[in-house]
């Protein structure tokens, strides 16, 4: 359900005018909410940011959902490697 | 990686019955970025359930969902964040261990810190995800949060689900 709330609340921001993007861990619900900007993560439920003290990897993470803010070909939902 | 076939058969029914597609965004909205990420000023949205100390915690009794928030400053210890999200479909042990999982508030700060990112918004925000009945949050909570963050001039907001 979180996944779901994310893209709601992403919606409610977008539309004030401040650019979104959102991480989502469930891409068949994402694909139906349809936020503006959103990067899947191939983690577990719960571990959006890939692992506890890993400041690195989480960091990766950022960066890349970030390069979305730019993007204004909206919908999209990109995939985040972990390499 | 999380697919609705890993889940226990109760979640996993219940997330292939429930009508995800009733709220499908529409109209989509689209702000794209105009400044460079280095003068943007960021705001952290999760629905990790995460509250501070001395404020209250999210209402697990509510049958369809507490769409309520809590107001999370910049300043704090990222570590005396409290997680009390009520879903039993993820793991808890990952947030606990680590707040940054969910709202990686130190990293945004050192991202601050080398110049990759303007500055950070003097409050974040943190929702309880679990809401089966998403009207209020629609109608009422979210656009409130929208309102707080735009009379804050904040550029960015990254949010992230558990």
């Amino acid at each position: 359900m979180c996944n779901q709330i994310v893209g709601l609340i992403q919606a409610a921001i977008e539309r004030v005018g401040i650019t979104t993007v959102s991480i989502t861990l469930l891409k068949e619900v994402t694909e139906k909410i349809a936020p503006p900007r959103a990067m899947f993560v191939p983690y577990k439920l719960g571990y959006p940011l890939g692992k506890p003290n890993d400041p690195e990897l989480q960091k990766r993470i950022i960066k890349e959902a970030l390069s979305l803010l730019h993007r204004n070909d909206l919908p999209i939902m990109t995939e985040f490697k972990d390499v | 990686m999380a697919t609705f076939d890993e889940m226990i058969l109760t979640h996993r029914l219940f997330m292939r019955g429930f009508p995800f597609s009733r709220y499908k965004i529409d109209p989509l909205p689209s702000s794209p970025l105009t400044k460079p990420l280095s003068q943007a000023k960021v705001a952290l949205i999760t629905t990790a359930g995460l509250y501070l100390e001395g404020q209250p915690k999210f209402d697990s009794s509510i049958k369809l969902g507490d769409s309520s928030f809590r107001e999370i400053p910049r300043d704090i210890l990222t570590q005396n964040l409290k997680e009390g999200h009520r879903s039993s479909a993820f793991d808890h042990r990952g947030v606990r261990d680590d707040k940054n999982l969910v709202l990686p508030l130190d990293r945004f700060r050192e991202m601050v810190e080398n110049g990759e990112i303007g500055s950070l918004n003097h409050r974040h925000f943190s929702f309880m995800g679990a809401i089966i009945a998403p009207g209020d949050l629609i109608n009422k909570t979210a656009p409130q949060v929208a309102d707080l963050l735009k009379s804050d001039n904040v550029d960015v907001a990254f949010l992230t689900p558990v």
